[in-house]
This record gives C-alpha cells, sequence and structure tokens, in this order.
C-alpha cells in the first residue's frame, strides 16, 4: 500500500490542490465545464461547419427532434451545430479576455500597491483614464481603430476590463502589505519579490479569483452586444449571444431558440463560478474540510 | 574589531511628516556585547521600535536616520547596501514581534514559514537536512514536530509566540531583537516563553536586545538594562545598578514607583505625573524636566553630561549638583 502523505509533507500548492478536489461543489464546476468544453473543443467532430451556415429553409423553426437535437432557427440552420461552434467563440474569446485582463490587472495593481508613491500615482491615473470611459464605448473605440476580428475584439473587451482587477488587486495588496506578517517576513531578510510572491500573493488571491470568474458572464454577454453592434464577430459567424439576439423576434413562439443558448451561458458561468469558489476556499487555510 | 556586538552612536532617526517632524531617536547609545542581554526599557513612544527597525535598516518610508552610527561587528550598516542588509537580516539579526496573532502568515503552514527562513539563508542545505533542522527547532521551542503540518489559526498565542521564536532563530542569528515579546501575552505564558528564550539564547549564544516596558521581565531576564526617553539613554547599567543602585535617574525612579508594591500598605500607585514629551517639538535641555519633581533651571538649557559610577551611569543634573556640593 502506497503510504500516505501526512499534511506537512505538501508544499502550500499542493495543499490548495489537495482542498480544491476535496470541494464537491468545485469539483461538479469542473466537471460541468469540462462537459461544454469537450463538445465544443471536439465539434468538428460531432457536426462539420457546413451546417453551421448552411440555410435549409424547408425545415426553419424546427422544434428539437432526432434529426435536430436543438431544433432550427428562422433561416432553418442547426442550432445544435451554431451552439457546438459558437461555444468556441463564446467560450474560448471570453476566457482569454478574462485571462489578459486579471493577468495584466494584477501586474499594474500590484505593482502600484506594494511600491506605493509615484509609481502608484502614474498608473493608477493610467488606469483612471481607462475606467472614465464606458466600458462598452471604449471597445467600440478600439475596434473601430483596429479593424474588426476575432483577437481585436479580445483584446478591446479585455482592456475595458483592466481597471476593475487593477484597482482590486490594488486595494487588497495596500491592506496586506501593512500586515504584520509582510513586516516579519522583511525582518528575516526576504526580498521584496519573494514577499509579493509568496506572502501577499497567496492571501490576497481568493476574492479576487471569484470576482474574475463572475466577470465571466458578463463578458459572454458583452462579446453578443459587440456582435449586435456589428463589431467583433458579426452574424451569420455564430456565438452563444450573437444567436440569442438574431433569434430574439422567434423567442415568443419558438422559446427554445432562446432557452437553449441561455442555458449554454448558464451552464458555462455557473461552472466556472463554482470554480471559483472553489478556489476561494482552497486558498483560505482556515475553511473546513 | 571592537569589542563590541553593537555600537549605536548618537543615533538621530526622525519621521517626516506632511505638517511635522517627529523625532524619535535624539543622540540615542547603545552598547551590546557578544552574548549579553540587554533590556531596553521606557514608555510608549519612546523610539524602542525605532531603534530596532534601524538597525534592520527597515523604517517605514517616512523614517530617515538622520545622523550617528549603527556598527554592527566594528562594521558600519548604515553604509551597506540594501543586498547586504538581506543577507544580514534574519541569518546574523533576527526580530521577534509584539503580537505573535499576526506576524505569522495565515496561509502558510509553521513548517513552511520555518523553511523560508532556511531556503534563504541556507540555500545548500539538502531538503531532507533542512526538513531535519526544522523539525529540531520545533521540539526546541516546545511543538511537536508533527504539527509543523498546520497553520497558525490552529495554534494558540503563546503556541504562536514559540513558532515565531523558532523562525528568528533558525539560522542562529548572533543577535536576536524581541519586540516586547511578551507583551500580548497572558503571565504564565509570559513566563513560559521569557524562560524559553533564556534557554535558547544559552544554546546558540545570541546576544538579545530585549525592548519592554516590563521592569519585572527586565529584572528577571537582563544583564544590563538602558532606560531610554524621548529617544535619549537616561541611565544605563547592570541590573542590580538599576533596581537596587541608589543614585537613579529620577525618570527610572518613576518607573520603578509604578510597580505596585505588596509588602507595603498602600492605596493608591504612584505614577509619573504628566505624558511623555511630544516627540514634534522636543525642548531644550532635559526632556524629562517637565514632568521631573527634582528639576532645576539648569535641566531645561543643558543636556546632562554622563555620570559614570563603575558599570552604571545615569545623565542628570542631579548628580551633579550633588558632586558640586561635595566640592
Amino acid at each position: 500500500m502506497r503510504k500516505k502523505k501526512t499534511l506537512s509533507e505538501y508544499s502550500t500548492g499542493e495543499l490548495v490542490l489537495y482542498r480544491f478536489r476535496k470541494n464537491k461543489l468545485a469539483m461538479l464546476g469542473v466537471a460541468m465545464f469540462l462537459f461544454v468544453a469537450l463538445f465544443i473543443l471536439f465539434a468538428p467532430l460531432i457536426r462539420p461547419y457546413d451546417t453551421v451556415v448552411k440555410q435549409n429553409i424547408a425545415d426553419r423553426l424546427q422544434g428539437p427532434s432526432s434529426e435536430y437535437i436543438f431544433g432550427t432557427d428562422e433561416l432553418g440552420r442547426d442550432l445544435f451545430s451554431r451552439i457546438l461552434y459558437g461555444g468556441r467563440i463564446s467560450l474560448f474569446c471570453s476566457l482569454a479576455i478574462i485571462a489578459i485582463a486579471f493577468v495584466s490587472g494584477a501586474l499594474i495593481g500590484g505593482a502600484a500597491g506594494f511600491f506605493g508613491g509615484k509609481v502608484d500615482t502614474v498608473l493608477m491615473r493610467i488606469v483612471d483614464m481607462l475606467m472614465s470611459v464606458p466600458s462598452a464605448l471604449l471597445a467600440m473605440a478600439i475596434i473601430t481603430a483596429l479593424g474588426n476580428g476575432v483577437w481585436k475584439l479580445v483584446l478591446a473587451l479585455a482592456i475595458g476590463q483592466i481597471p476593475r482587477f487593477a484597482r482590486m488587486v490594488r486595494s487588497s495588496v495596500i491592506t496586506l502589505r501593512n500586515m504584520e506578517y509582510v513586516e516579519a517576513a522583511r525582518c528575516f531578510g526576504i526580498s521584496s519579490m519573494k514577499i509579493m510572491l509568496k506572502h501577499i500573493l497567496p492571501n490576497g488571491i481568493g476574492p479576487i479569483v471569484v470576482s474574475a470568474t463572475l466577470t465571466l458572464g458578463a463578458v459572454i454577454l458583452s462579446i453578443s452586444s459587440m456582435g449586435y453592434l456589428g463589431l467583433g464577430v458579426a452574424s451569420p459567424t455564430p456565438e452563444w449571444g450573437t444567436i440569442i439576439s438574431e433569434n430574439k423576434v422567434n423567442i415568443q413562439y419558438y422559446p427554445y431558440l432562446g432557452i437553449i443558448p441561455g442555458i449554454c451561458i448558464m451552464l458555462t458561468v455557473m461552472s466556472v463560478n463554482f470554480i471559483g469558489d472553489g478556489l476561494r476556499d482552497a486558498f483560505d487555510p482556515k475553511s473546513k474540510n | 574589531m571592537s569589542d563590541y556586538l553593537l555600537e549605536v552612536n548618537d543615533l538621530h532617526v526622525q519621521y517626516n511628516t506632511d505638517d511635522s517632524v517627529v523625532h524619535a531617536l535624539n543622540g540615542l547609545n547603545l552598547r551590546l556585547k557578544e552574548g549579553e542581554k540587554l533590556g531596553l526599557v521606557g514608555e510608549t513612544g519612546a523610539g524602542k521600535t525605532t531603534l530596532a527597525l534601524s538597525i534592520l535598516r527597515l523604517l517605514p518610508k517616512v523614517g530617515q536616520i538622520v545622523s550617528g552610527s549603527i556598527k554592527y561587528k566594528g562594521e558600519e550598516l548604515l553604509d551597506k547596501n540594501e543586498a547586504y542588509m538581506l543577507g544580514l537580516r534574519g541569518r546574523r539579526v533576527s526580530m521577534i514581534f509584539q503580537d505573535p496573532m499576526t506576524s505569522l502568515n495565515p496561509v502558510k503552514t509553521v513548517g513552511n514559514q520555518i523553511l523560508e527562513v532556511l531556503n534563504l539563508h541556507f540555500p545548500d542545505l539538502s531538503k531532507d537536512e533542512k526538513e531535519k533542522k526544522v523539525d529540531e527547532m520545533l521540539q526546541l521551542v516546545g511543538i511537536p514536530a508533527s504539527r509543523k503540518g498546520e497553520f497558525p489559526h490552529q495554534f494558540s498565542g503563546g503556541m504562536k509566540q514559540r513558532v515565531v521564536i523558532a523562525m528568528a532563530l533558525i539560522a542562529e542569528p548572533e543577535l536576536l531583537l524581541a519586540d516586547e515579546p511578551t507583551t500580548a501575552l497572558d503571565v504564565t505564558i509570559q513566563a513560559q516563553i521569557m524562560a524559553l528564550m533564556g534557554q535558547l539564547k544559552e544554546k546558540f549564544n545570541s546576544a538579545v536586545l530585549l525592548i519592554t516596558h516590563d521592569l519585572g521581565v527586565v529584572a528577571e531576564f537582563c544583564d544590563t538594562v538602558s532606560v531610554i526617553y524621548a529617544g535619549r539613554v537616561v541611565e544605563h547599567g547592570a541590573v542590580e545598578d538599576i533596581f537596587m543602585g541608589n543614585e537613579n535617574h529620577p525618570y527610572t525612579k518613576g518607573l520603578i514607583g509604578c510597580i505596585p508594591d505588596l509588602s507595603k500598605d498602600e492605596d493608591r500607585l504612584h505614577p509619573i505625573p504628566g505624558s511623555m514629551v511630544d516627540a514634534r517639538s522636543i525642548p531644550e535641555g532635559c526632556a524629562f524636566a517637565d514632568r521631573c519633581p527634582h528639576c532645576m533651571d539648569i535641566c531645561r538649557k543643558i543636556i546632562p553630561e554622563e555620570h559614570v559610577n563603575g558599570t552604571h551611569s545615569v545623565f542628570c543634573h542631579l548628580y551633579d549638583a550633588i558632586k558640586e556640593g561635595e566640592k
């Protein structure tokens, strides 16, 4: 039999993983997320791309059946295919947006909070400038300047999300850098960089991760609102938000056209929230498990 | 090579705030021999913690060392660069903080926190050797090694302070700065922690600078005592000189007078009248003059000279008056 490790033999990272795995809701979140992500990832194996754009007017507005699992839309396009391929943009772009905004926001906010003084003033005024422009308007301006395209859309929306992360990280770093254990760490000769990574980051990351996962839903919707405005992703290229908006006239009589993509968005956001919540608990040693 | 491990000469430290300058240390002198236990006694705001942070060069940004020198083994610390100080902190000079509740990182196991200090200062040891040292150190401070995987919130206050002591001593520093290590603990635990520090000090032969306002702890633990007031040493001597001598500084007398004496039938304690001098405007002459029962005209004009009597030295005009009288 394999010797069971005692708690002390785990590194801090392993402990976080250990606590995460013990959290049932978080594991459910992972399962749901993998379920959705695998379908999307292997979409070409399930349906060829043709079916996404192929119009079949004879079969328009068919309810879910064995032939069309999720039914068809106004133009007779297979909703299942559209959702499979639409998820590529919705899911992966929104994750990319969150990742970019999270990392750059954390770097900016972390530097501003940790160094303070002039660095703080300069960085935060730049962030304030970004913040003073409504994020949808900012994204529109950036896309207009850069031109249409999925990656440009990602960049534009990510820039709009940076300020919130920068502000949040900065405030938690400022709180934490004045904690006595950070001062104690200095007294033991630990360098600023290590204090930042090993003492401040693990203490402050919990709430920020949760907030990042909660932002995901909003980001999916903002991708679709950009699409609605004809920026970034436009019909006929499918995307979950766009699917809902292009079907909105028919939703009253054919509710599955709104419900099914809505459920997809909900499942994704919910699974990511569960994961985020699980991560928050895992980062906190006081959580019971 | 000087005889002293730590030599602080005429140290002036101030905090520059937006609207005023706070003079925290005003010409502080201190000598500490290797292996010596020096108690630094004074009221809140006397500059005790400022001194400890100055030695480690970790004053907050508003703090500024104006003049003076801090020599460690004959080397001037104020001239060293940050890299040198990083190697010194925790390795050769360690610090124990007042409040063990907040001086441990809540998200790291205590074992890992002690290990971090080892990793930093002894990167060449193998993983097993380091683990072994951590285990030994925990046992030394009276914590079973099996608890090293636990987090700070699973320990009581006294246990946390033991962990902090383990962190401070794992690199076997030559000097330990203990900033009110027992203030946040209850009395029975205080006695245990002081006893533990005494034992470990013998084992590692570290010098200790004990910062406290608890005269009882000082009398029990220290070899020598410096009493500081408004950022200056007003009296220095062996423990016996301070507690049993007769030529004390009026401030020291006042401090000792504040301790309740159960052998006498008295209803009231004798606090020192007034409060700590405002460090934004240190008066000319002796800073204690306003609160001193023996204040003379000269006290308000000239900073008193040192009066040395064997191991005992006092900075007070009272004794030059007496000496003048003898002549």
